[in-house]
């Protein structure tokens, strides 16, 4: 039984009068794979996106490593080893795959003096090291901007595990991406999380990818938590069903 | 510092000015209020900063001013330059903003900037650098021994800047074309989507917005002065007003009109004329930092 | 042979014209200092707005400031300020070639420093804001600048300040200014130069692209846009130091805060050079300059006319800039590596294109 990273307690949070989250508890174990399930509009992504910082939360507390961290901002969450990716991909588009690799060091070790320098040998090293793991060596110096789709995925996917994080959230990993190459991708988390160490917490709406990777799934439904177990309590729990197809 | 202290004691001692200040202010306050409505209008619609917002008044006012010269009553100057300039808004949207539109928001700022200056120059050409304005020869009433002034020009602004926001808001509630432009606003694409000539929509409503300069200007032209570098006080000053209440909260943006023009009267008469424009800039640098410390709440930045 | 191998020879070939230039065409050494001027004014704001992107109409501000610091200093030394700028007109006061001279390079250092320091004060003002909000806020601070400078007896208020006069001939003057122009223009374009290659340009390139991915990446984003407010404040302030001493003299709203001449023109210039390149600025400094100066004269009377129209068609027609337009034309001459339209996997993105205005206004 693996001790909780992060501990979520009794978080809300609504906007205007809508309430996102109400009252979700739960904790996800170091060093596994965790997974967030629900139908489109349950909280998943307001929830990820209180959890590193992106706003502030009505109430509740979310611990990491032991830490309150829900009154702080998202580059101090980012800096103390919980980073997230998007959705929608983020990369920087005008500089190459490489310069997004060096840009994407873990930041709490730079001091100030450290503006100014430019990366020597062994970060490089590393930064080429990550995208030959997400097969992305070849266009290390090309635009990213320029690159496809699924390919400005894998870069993200690398740019975060440059950053050297301790847990990484990831908010629908295989959306976009075409079905012959996640396994691919697939293969990728699972590697990042038993070589690495690194613990994830993923939202999946791909039932197949999620069955396979986590080991505990929670799932969402109208901003609360409806279940929690592993992927074989998941698959069989009705009121889960019901959720998706919408029973109500 | 002495004279503000003293200012200040003058309204402390006599609390008759202090009522008429605050009536010239609503007086005065109403005639931003319609023109910040207009530049709400076309940020909530288009996304565009109308920096030559100021400007598009002074246009109106010197086409009163020039009116006036010739004869004819001011008052008619509002309707004159109602329509004038929504033609002028019209070829404005055509040739310059409706190219950078789709474009970065810094690029319609400084396009519109660039009209800004243009349309300075040209006045200041045209018509030289002194102030102007426009007389309408209509009694003052006094009150309470003399100590309260209310020109009737001030008042009759008052009305003209109530009857037409009002006609345009009610406009904007009922005609089909304001209930296309509410919807360009809230979504643009899922208009176009619905059928909606968007591309017309945005020329409407940027014409609309000049033309409402245009009668601000008659009033301005009426009530105060036009002088053709006045364009950009009144540009920050209605940027204040709009960033205060935020562009969506259109009665918001009305009040905080009417609180711009008491402000002002105060400001004014505590710290003399000659800070008018130092006034409104620290103003803006208020409104702008308050808006920072509220945004830091919630952990987003002013976008 | 591409733009990278090019570029030493090219800082030596500038070296060489900058120096060489007032000696070839005596007469236009005023103009040519003010070139140079351009090119730093070109360059600090690139530094914001091209590599960070982050377009400030307020740049303005740190000329002024550096301009009145200096000047300041140059006075405060050895006269009592208040009293030398009440008399200022009716009297003439004298420093001596020694005065002068400490005067001048003290003033300069407090310029560049002091302007320095302001900018951590502005940059806690403005870095809240984005987009819009920035370029007017900032554009607030430089009009705020110029109307309190103008009330303010102390320095002369609408006045403004005469300076210390030079002791030296007229040519002597102006060859030495033009020099100090020329030298912190190069100075600045070397600095850049290894700036933009280090981690700093990296970094204000993704606060650029896109700055919640870089805090969501943990990139002490506030430190990299206070310094690069710093380091555009300090040139500027220094610039400001030099020009108020070559014109003799300074006043707020013309000379010393010009919201609608020289504020603008640095945005202009870039944009026409190209933003967000090293030369790019550089480029459009002088294309600006050299039109400006042979124009202004045949539009007697129309020339802000004739510069709103050219603000509104550069800004609709000229987008990239010459720079940026080489750079997407010719994009191995610069090093930069695009992906070729492959025959790639199909994604299962759907994506509905609408009416040709693009995905939003932003």
């Amino acid at each position: 039984m693996s001790d909780a990273i992060i501990e979520l307690k009794g978080v809300t949070k609504s906007f205007g009068g809508v309430v996102a989250n109400r009252d979700i508890s739960l904790s996800v174990p170091r060093s596994a794979i965790t997974g967030l399930i629900g139908p489109n509009g349950s909280g998943k992504t307001t929830l990820f996106n209180s959890i590193v910082g992106y706003h502030p939360i009505d109430s509740g507390s979310i611990r990491f490593e032991g830490r309150e961290i829900s009154r702080m901002r998202v580059q101090e969450i980012a800096r103390i080893g919980m980073l997230r990716t998007f959705q929608t991909t983020r990369i920087f588009g005008k500089m190459s795959c490489l310069q997004n690799m060096l840009i994407s060091i873990p930041h709490r070790k730079a001091g100030f003096l450290d503006m100014f320098a430019r990366e020597r040998g062994d970060v490089a090293e590393r930064a080429e090291h990550l995208l030959a793991f997400v097969g992305l060596y070849d266009k290390r110096y090309l635009r990213a901007g320029s690159l496809s789709f699924g390919q400005q995925k894998l870069l993200e996917l690398a740019m975060a595990l440059m950053n050297e994080p301790t847990v990484l959230l990831l908010d629908e990993p295989t959306a976009g991406i075409n079905p012959t190459l996640i396994n691919g991708l697939i293969d990728r988390l699972r590697r990042a999380n038993s070589d690495f160490g690194i613990t994830l917490f993923i939202i999946e709406h791909n039932m197949r990818a999620i069955m396979n990777m986590a080991s505990l799934i929670y799932c969402l439904a109208h901003g609360e938590l409806l279940a929690a177990g592993n992927p074989d309590e998941i698959q069989r729990d009705q009121r889960i069903i019901d959720a998706y197809l919408g029973a109500h | 510092m002495d004279q503000i202290i003293s200012n200040i004691s003058i309204l402390k001692a006599a609390p008759i000015f202090n009522l008429g200040l605050l009536i010239d202010g609503l007086l005065i306050g109403s005639i931003f209020a319609l023109a910040a409505y207009g530049l709400a209008l076309v940020w909530g619609v288009m996304n565009v900063k109308n920096l030559a917002q100021g400007d598009f008044i002074m246009i109106g006012g010197y086409l009163t001013w020039n009116l006036s010269r010739l004869g004819v009553e001011p008052l008619l100057g509002v309707p004159i330059a109602f329509v004038t300039l929504w033609c002028i808004g019209w070829i404005i949207y055509r040739a310059v903003v409706s190219k950078v539109i789709a474009r970065d928001l810094f690029t319609s700022l400084l396009a519109t900037f660039g009209i800004a200056i243009v349309i300075q120059q040209s006045l200041n050409l045209a018509f030289g650098p002194d102030t102007q304005s426009a007389n309408a020869d209509l009694p003052t009433w006094q009150f309470a021994n003399g100590l309260i002034t209310v020109t009737s020009t001030r008042l009759i602004g008052f009305v003209c800047a109530a009857i037409l926001a009002t006609t345009v808001i009610l406009f904007m509630k009922n005609s089909r074309i304001g209930q296309a432009i509410r919807a360009t606003a809230q979504d643009a694409r899922a208009a176009r989507v619905l059928g909606i000539d968007t591309e017309k929509v945005y020329a409407f409503t940027f014409s609309l917005n000049a033309a409402i300069c245009g009668a601000t200007g008659a009033l301005v032209a009426m009530v105060w002065n036009v002088q053709p570098f006045m364009g950009t006080t009144y540009s920050i000053r209605l940027f204040v007003v709009v960033t205060a209440a935020g562009f969506g909260n259109l009665p918001g943006v009305i009040a905080a009109g009417f609180g711009m023009g008491v402000f002002e009267q105060f400001g004014g008469f505590i710290l003399g004329a000659q800070y008018q424009q130092a006034l409104i800039v620290l103003l803006l640098l208020i409104v702008l930092t308050v808006r920072q410390l509220q945004q830091l709440r919630e952990r987003q930045a002013v976008q | 042979m591409n733009a990278t191998s090019l570029q030493p020879l090219i800082f030596w070939l500038l070296l060489l014209v900058g120096i060489a230039a007032p000696l070839l065409f005596p007469d236009y050494s005023n103009q040519l200092a003010v070139l140079w001027l351009m090119v730093i004014f070109a360059l600090t704001w690139d530094i914001l707005g091209g590599q960070m992107g982050y377009n400030s109409l307020g740049n303005i501000f740190f000329f002024g400031a550096g301009m009145y610091i200096a000047a300041v200093v140059q006075i405060g030394l050895f006269y009592d300020v208040g009293m030398y700028t009440s008399a200022g007109r009716t009297t003439h006061i004298v420093f001596t070639h020694a005065q002068y001279f400490t005067g001048f390079v003290l003033g300069l250092a407090a310029a560049g420093i002091g302007s320095a320091l302001l900018a951590l004060i502005i940059g806690w003002i403005v870095f809240g804001l984005r987009g819009p909000y920035f370029a007017i806020g900032t554009l607030g601070v430089a009009v705020a600048a110029a109307e309190l400078m103008a009330s303010w007896e102390w320095v002369g208020a609408a006045s403004g300040i005469s300076l210390p006069v030079f002791p030296g001939e007229p040519e002597f003057q102006k060859l030495f200014f033009y020099l100090l122009l020329f030298a912190l223009a190069f100075v600045l374009l070397v600095f850049l130069r290894w700036l933009y290659a280090t981690n700093f340009g990296l970094a204000v390139n993704a606060i650029r692209d896109d700055e919640e991915k870089a805090e969501a990446m943990g990139l002490h984003t506030r430190r990299y846009k206070r310094t690069a407010l710093v380091i555009a404040a300090f040139f500027l302030g220094i610039a400001g130091a030099m020009f108020g001493n070559m014109i003799g003299f300074i006043e707020p709203r013309d000379i010393a805060f010009p919201t609608t001449t020289f504020n603008i023109f640095m945005v202009l210039m870039v944009l026409l050079g190209g933003k967000g390149t090293l030369w790019g600025p550089v480029v459009g400094a002088v294309i600006f300059h050299v039109i400006k100066e042979v124009t202004w004269t045949y539009f007697l009377g129309w020339q802000f006319i004739a510069l709103g129209l050219l603000i509104v068609i550069i800004v609709v027609y000229f987008q990239q800039g010459v720079v940026g337009w080489l750079m997407e034309r010719y994009p191995e001459r610069f090093g930069i590596r695009v992906a070729p339209k492959e025959k790639e996997e199909p994604t299962v993105r759907m994506e509905i294109h609408l009416a040709p205005h693009s995905e939003g206004a932003e």
